[in-house]
């Protein structure tokens, strides 16, 4: 005898959150019979094999039936079809569009285009993730994407709205939207060591501070695409290097204040010169698509990899980046405080989120 | 031109993309109403359609407003082709008829299409302005009030109980007309739709008009059912109870009624001398009647022929026999009123099942009568002789089982059909009863309940004193004094399908018990094949009654209540459920124990088995005893002093079976000079039948079940409640099929659906389903469909840890002699079941730490934002006539509703259980959308009458039919109506949230 037929429909819909976590992470209806079972639920509950199969079944029936309305949230808010308490609702959307670390680690600024999703295969073998939570993931990247990408406003603020994410979950897809838009390259082997949260710290400073919205919210309020006229403007700092008398006298002013203070004062007062370098010659660099993408390369490269060979302690970068940015404002020579605060200040945050002890 | 309706169109929402070129939808939308039609504009190119329209007037008759459903259809607008149907809704606007129901429909109703289902939402507002009508012959009834709840609704008071109406309507069935031949099933479906709706509004309309001439104001137990006949048509037809209903206008007058947790009484050990107080009052002139005395002999049969129905006609006043002699004065005095009351009524029958305290004197058992019959075309529609003449001959012989029990009345009274092909078995049951007259007539009711309390018996017992004369049994039974007053005669076994009254007194929980059986038979055509049903029918009631017995001894119970059979045909096959839940009365003795005996006492190794199994039995017994709590005081057996020594147990189900040839045939279903305590193994059937009483495994630890409103020993509910509908088809893969095969196979189907019940619910433990309420179909051949819906109810468990410090029932037993006030409500809870006595269990509280902590390299929170506030109200359903930890405010009318939904890609929506949790899904959604607009929050009493499922996998084709119905009610928690804080430890702050909160 086989039940060819099997439902139970609640008129409060019943959700269990292990078996929504098990259908999120992909896994097929048997492979979460198996899972389940592993955690011990039949001791617990003295049910038997069969029950387990068409409870999860049953579960699988209503999360896809209610996977239409996870796409656009507010419609699960507003829909009459499926009666689900708000904190509920909540929790699903929430957990809807969670993502996985290393999943998002992989995708992050790549173009969120029909080339990447080819790509899920790969990207689903080296991460153990299946193939269809890989989907889901970068199907949500893609929608949110589509959905903020033109819209004014604030980023965060468009995707909470319009996806009912928490906070903390809004402001990474913030970062995964700006990511995408500016195609910064995370995944070379140098920026393994990076974490996604790293990314998004850079990502929410860099929207604070260098995009249209950072500076005027009435001009065409947009979160997504650097502020132009700043990427111009930031050549004007190349006259700190390139300008003798002030590279030294720069140098002078941080290492007095840092004398005694830093526990590579040596390797610093050495070096100096390459940093300041390193760090402006970024700066102005910026126009470039391409030199935008390798950012994170050459914050790396050019600052990162030097000082960790130095060994410098996290401390003593904070002091540095301190000294280095104060310190040009009382370099008479140099004009451009504002421009220069607007720069150093993210990238100080980012340097400082980026450089692992 | 009595009436104005008024409609208007607001807005749309989520609207489906009807134009791929745009991915928009220039949608308008069709206002229809009796044959007027009215249009909106189009407004195009949107998903969110703002319409905005005038006031849409109709002007018509107060009959058509009774029969016709308003009809919107919101349409795709094309400048080219036709206009795409986008879907209909249908509104009922009967709430809006009458003073006290709603005044308005307003709100958000789903887009409805047969093939694709809901496709958005429409805002609607709909108004009705009446004029007084002073037509005397008016054919409408507006203003008569409808309950699906089977008892005087909550804030209303019953000032008169009238009785019995019933009334049924035929039609040609839309599928099976020449023109669907043509005509899409869409479209044919649709017409279904609507004639349904139409007709049970007519059929609404008639009832209503019956009441008026009663002069009553409402029908309550309102049981509306589709007979779909196939070619020979749609029969519709529905019963009820009137009655002339008092709104209580001081809410707070009777704020016990309203309280959920209808509770139990404590077992007083009461010496009043007189139980039968309830005749100490009489209200009614006594009327020296003559009674024509019957012979004797005619009582003893188990069941009566047509032909003496005929001669026991209401009129003739016979048929109470010698009532008068052994039964005390008291008896036959209250039999005369009540004979005087019910004399005029053609059918004294009740679709109650819970009354007014003291309107139940006396209960003699369960009357029940079957028939089949073969259908043929119907072919005037406007006269329905043959269906109605049918129903009346079923009646008849109902009227004259009850006669025979020594009974005046039925009540808890229900019918019911099965249909296969142009087979038709027609049922219906109830329970024989002596009434307490004063219900029953106009004008006697002045100041009932103020005298109420003083009537009603303090011990609880009268109801289950027999009825009947002692020695003019009309079946051999076995009577013992009451165990409560010791001074009238009882049963040892009471079986009924109505509630436990809230008077009676229990020890212990109830629980489900189901009898489950299956006949093949032959496949046949027409009178053969009838002849063959009706043959098999005895046999089944038989082996059902057996079973239900065994299984009630089993649990060490003695009474069934809430008792339901139904018998379902099918092409190869007859199935039989039984459900009902047992209790333990203190007033019937206690039933003994099961004892089997082998057939070859000289076997060894035999008579091994058979100890070894009486053993498990006894095991049984007595485990199950300490599960539901059943520990009886010892009574000295001296005291009770049986008159009938012999230990005989004997069957209290009247019943007869008579096929459409009007034979009729007798069945015994006492076990005749068997002791029935006894089960024999002569024979491998027998032992499958000792196995499969000991297959049924009780509900896992926190859970209990019954079939009824009420769970006695349980009275501490929380407002977290889940109502839901489970459906398995199974299909039987054994060609070939033997009873054995099949009984066992249908066991395991409830069994296993039971299981998977629990283990879904697991999240609400302690809890309890209540109303369980099983459904068989037999959709084709070696296809069985069961269809369950119920109510799940978390209990406090603290709570009734804490009421358990009054003292223990054993102690109150000795000192309630002197506090013999009936109002001793002690919750029965005294016994903490050790299995879930904590309030969380050990393997619950981990499963909450294992899911917390996020798997490494996750980034998943559990900060969730502050919920955004949902438009969506909250509307809560149940199959009971309350809600718990609320109370009803105002009742705004019926939901009676009927949807098809069909399907041509039966394998792109997920295959039939796809298909079939989608739509349920979705006729919730329209029931709770319906209620919300009526400015409602909840649904009671709520059944789904019908649920035809019908598949044809070859052609990735399915079709299904579902007919609901309940009451919209609006409630009020209790919290909020009172003020005072309830036990802190009741989660009363979260109305549904916990429904859905599993955790494994």
């Amino acid at each position: 005898m086989t039940n060819d037929l099997d439902i139970f429909v609640g008129n409060t819909t019943l959700i269990d959150e292990d078996v929504y976590r098990l259908w999120l992470d992909g896994f097929s209806v048997s492979d979460a019979v198996t899972l389940r079972l592993r955690s011990g639920i039949l001791e617990q509950t003295g049910a038997t094999v069969d029950v387990l199969q068409s409870d999860t079944m049953d579960h699988y029936r209503t999360f896809h039936m209610l996977e239409r309305l996870l796409h656009t949230p507010s419609k699960l808010i507003h829909q009459l079809h499926f009666q689900i308490p708000p904190s509920r609702q909540a929790m699903l959307i929430e957990r809807y569009y969670a993502f996985d670390e290393s999943f998002v680690r992989e995708v992050l600024g790549k173009k969120l285009s029909k080339g990447t999703k080819k790509d899920l295969d790969d990207i689903s073998t080296k991460t153990n993730i299946t193939l269809k939570s890989c989907r889901r993931q970068f199907d949500n990247f893609k929608r949110v994407f589509k959905v903020v990408e033109e819209m004014r406003g604030s980023l965060v603020e468009n995707i909470q709205q319009h996806f009912l994410l928490s906070d903390r979950l809004a402001r990474y897809y913030a970062a995964i939207v700006f990511f995408a838009n500016s195609r910064f390259e995370t995944g070379k082997k140098k920026l393994q060591f990076l974490t996604f949260e790293d990314f998004a710290y850079c990502a929410e400073q860099m929207i604070e501070n260098w995009t249209l919205g950072a500076v005027d919210s009435n001009v065409d309020d947009m979160d997504v695409d650097l502020d132009k006229e700043f990427l111009q403007e930031l050549k004007e700092l190349k006259v700190l290097i390139a300008d003798k008398d002030l590279l030294d006298v720069h140098k002078s002013l941080v290492c007095t204040s840092l004398r005694g203070k830093i526990s590579v004062y040596n390797e610093m007062e050495a070096n100096f010169k390459n940093l300041s370098r390193a760090l402006v010659n970024i700066a102005s660099k910026l126009t470039h698509n391409k030199d935008v993408r390798d950012f994170f390369i050459d914050l790396v490269e050019k600052f990162i990899e030097p000082c960790k060979s130095d060994k410098w302690t996290l401390n003593d970068v904070r002091l540095f980046l301190t000294q280095y940015m104060t310190s040009a404002h009382t370099v008479d020579a140099f004009r451009h405080q504002a421009l220069w605060d607007r720069y150093m200040n993210t990238i100080k945050s980012c340097l400082l989120k980026m450089y692992h002890d | 031109m009595p009436g104005k309706l008024k409609v208007k169109i607001v807005a749309g929402r989520h609207l489906p993309v009807m134009d791929r070129a745009s991915d928009l939808t220039d949608a308008f939308v069709e206002v229809k109403f009796g044959n007027t039609t009215f249009k909106t504009d189009v407004y195009p190119k949107s998903l969110n359609p703002q319409w905005n329209s005038e006031w849409f007037k109709f002007e018509v008759d107060d009959e058509d407003l009774q029969d016709e459903p308003l009809q919107i259809t919101v349409l795709d607008h094309d400048t080219y082709s036709a206009n795409d149907a986008i879907g209909k809704v249908y509104i009922d606007i009967d709430p809006l008829l009458y003073s006290e129901a709603a005044t308005v429909i307003s709100g958000w109703f789903p887009i409805y299409d047969t093939i694709h289902g809901i496709r958005g939402e429409i805002n609607v507002v709909v108004k009705v302005d009446l004029f007084n009508d002073l037509n005397r012959f008016r054919q409408s009834s507006c203003g008569v009030k409808f309950f699906c709840t089977t008892s005087i609704p909550k804030c209303y008071r019953a000032v008169v109980i009238h009785g019995f109406v019933e009334e049924l309507v035929v039609n040609e069935d839309p599928e099976y007309q020449w023109i669907d031949r043509i005509r899409t099933p869409r479209a044919s479906n649709e017409a279904r739709q609507r004639l349904i709706s139409l007709m049970s509004g007519e059929l609404q309309r008639k009832i209503g008009l019956k009441v008026l001439e009663m002069r009553g104001n409402a029908v309550v137990g309102y049981l509306q059912c589709f007979d779909l006949e196939g070619e020979s048509g749609l029969v519709v037809r529905a019963i009820g109870t009137a009655c002339t209903l008092d709104k209580i206008s001081n809410t707070a007058f009777l704020p016990a009624c309203n309280s959920p947790s209808k509770e139990m009484k404590e077992i007083p050990f009461n010496e009043d001398p007189n139980p039968n107080t309830h005749s100490s009052g009489p209200s009614t002139p006594l009327k020296n009647q003559t009674y024509s005395f019957s012979p004797s002999k005619s009582y003893s049969r188990q069941s009566s022929s047509s032909d003496t129905d005929l001669s026991l006609t209401p009129k003739t006043g016979m048929g109470s026999g010698s009532a008068g002699k052994e039964g005390g004065p008291f008896k036959a005095l209250l039999r005369q009123q009540t004979q005087t009351a019910l004399e005029q009524r053609e059918f004294p029958f009740f679709t109650l099942t819970a009354f007014p305290p003291g309107f139940l004197v006396h209960v003699g058992g369960v009357v029940s009568a079957r028939s089949v019959k073969l259908l043929d075309r119907i072919h005037n529609p406007d006269e329905p002789e043959t269906r109605d003449a049918w129903w009346a001959e079923i009646r008849q012989e109902i009227k004259s089982h009850a006669k025979a029990l020594g009974c005046h009345a039925v009540v808890g009274y229900s019918e019911s059909t099965s249909i296969c092909e142009e087979v038709c078995i027609l049922s219906a049951s109830g329970t024989a009863a002596v009434l307490n007259p004063r219900f029953l007539q106009d004008g006697t009711m002045e100041g009932c309940l103020e005298q109420r309390t003083e009537e009603t018996s303090p011990l609880g017992c009268g109801f289950c004193h027999i009825p009947y004369d002692e020695l003019n049994m009309p079946f051999p039974a076995h009577l013992t004094y009451c165990y409560n007053c010791r001074k009238q005669k009882v049963p040892d076994v009471l079986f009924t399908t109505i509630d436990l009254p809230t008077e009676a007194m229990v020890i212990g929980k109830g629980c489900l018990i189901q009898a489950r059986l299956c006949r093949l038979k032959k496949k046949a055509q027409a009178e053969a094949n009838a002849t063959s049903i009706s043959n098999l029918l005895p046999f089944m009631e038989y082996e059902v009654h057996t079973q239900l017995m065994n299984k009630l001894k089993l649990k060490g119970m003695n009474a069934l209540f809430g008792l339901r059979i139904q018998i379902t045909v099918g092409e190869n096959m007859l199935m039989g459920l039984a459900s009902a839940t047992g209790v333990y009365l203190t007033a019937l003795p206690t039933p003994g124990g099961i004892q089997i005996a082998g057939k070859t006492p000289n076997d060894g190794t035999y008579e091994q088995h058979i100890s070894h199994m009486q053993k498990k039995i006894n095991d049984t017994i007595a485990k199950n005893k300490e599960l539901y709590d059943i520990n009886p005081p010892e009574i000295p057996e001296e005291i009770i002093g049986s008159p009938f020594p012999e230990p005989r147990q004997r069957s209290r189900l009247l019943r007869s079976q008579s096929e459409s040839s009007d034979e009729v045939m007798e069945l015994d279903l006492s076990h005749g000079k068997k002791d029935a305590f006894v089960l024999e193994i002569d024979d491998t059937d027998a032992m499958e039948d000792v196995h499969s009483l000991l297959t049924d495994v009780p509900p896992p630890p926190g859970f209990y079940s019954c079939n009824t409103e009420i769970m006695p020993g349980i009275n501490n509910w929380t407002s977290d409640i889940q109502m839901f509908t489970s459906v398995r088809v199974s299909r039987l893969s054994n060609i070939n099929l033997t009873n054995q095969t099949l009984n066992k196979n249908f066991n395991d189907l409830c069994e296993n659906l039971l299981k998977s019940l629990y283990f879904k619910l697991r999240s609400m433990i302690p809890c309890c389903l209540c109303h369980v309420n099983f459904t068989v179909a037999l959709p084709e051949d070696e296809v069985i469909q069961v269809t369950v819906t119920a109510v799940a109810i978390t209990f406090d468990k603290n709570q009734a840890l804490q009421t358990s410090k009054v003292p223990a029932a054993e102690k109150t037993l000795q000192r309630a002699s002197t506090d013999n006030e009936e109002q001793l409500q002690f919750p029965l809870e005294l016994c903490s079941d050790p299995l879930v006595s904590q309030p969380f269990s050990p393997a619950k509280a981990a499963s909450l730490d294992k899911a917390s902590p996020l798997a490494e390299g996750h980034l998943r929170h559990r900060s969730i934002p502050s919920c955004t506030n949902s438009s969506v109200s909250v509307v809560k359903m149940t199959p009971l006539s309350f809600i718990p930890r609320a109370k009803i405010t105002k009742y705004l009318g019926i939901i009676n509703m009927f949807f098809i939904r069909e399907t041509t890609s039966l394998r792109e929506e997920g295959g039939v259980s796809g298909f079939l949790h989608a739509f349920i899904a979705e006729v919730f959604a329209m029931v709770r959308a319906h209620v919300a607009a009526l400015g409602g929050n909840a649904v009671v009493s709520y059944i789904m009458k019908q649920c035809v499922f019908m598949e044809n996998p070859n052609k990735n084709q399915a079709q299904c039919l579902i007919n609901v119905s309940g009451d919209a009610v609006i409630v009020v928690r209790e919290s909020e109506l009172e003020m005072v804080p309830v036990q802190p430890s009741a989660p009363v702050s979260q109305p549904t949230s916990a429904g859905g909160d599993v955790t494994t």
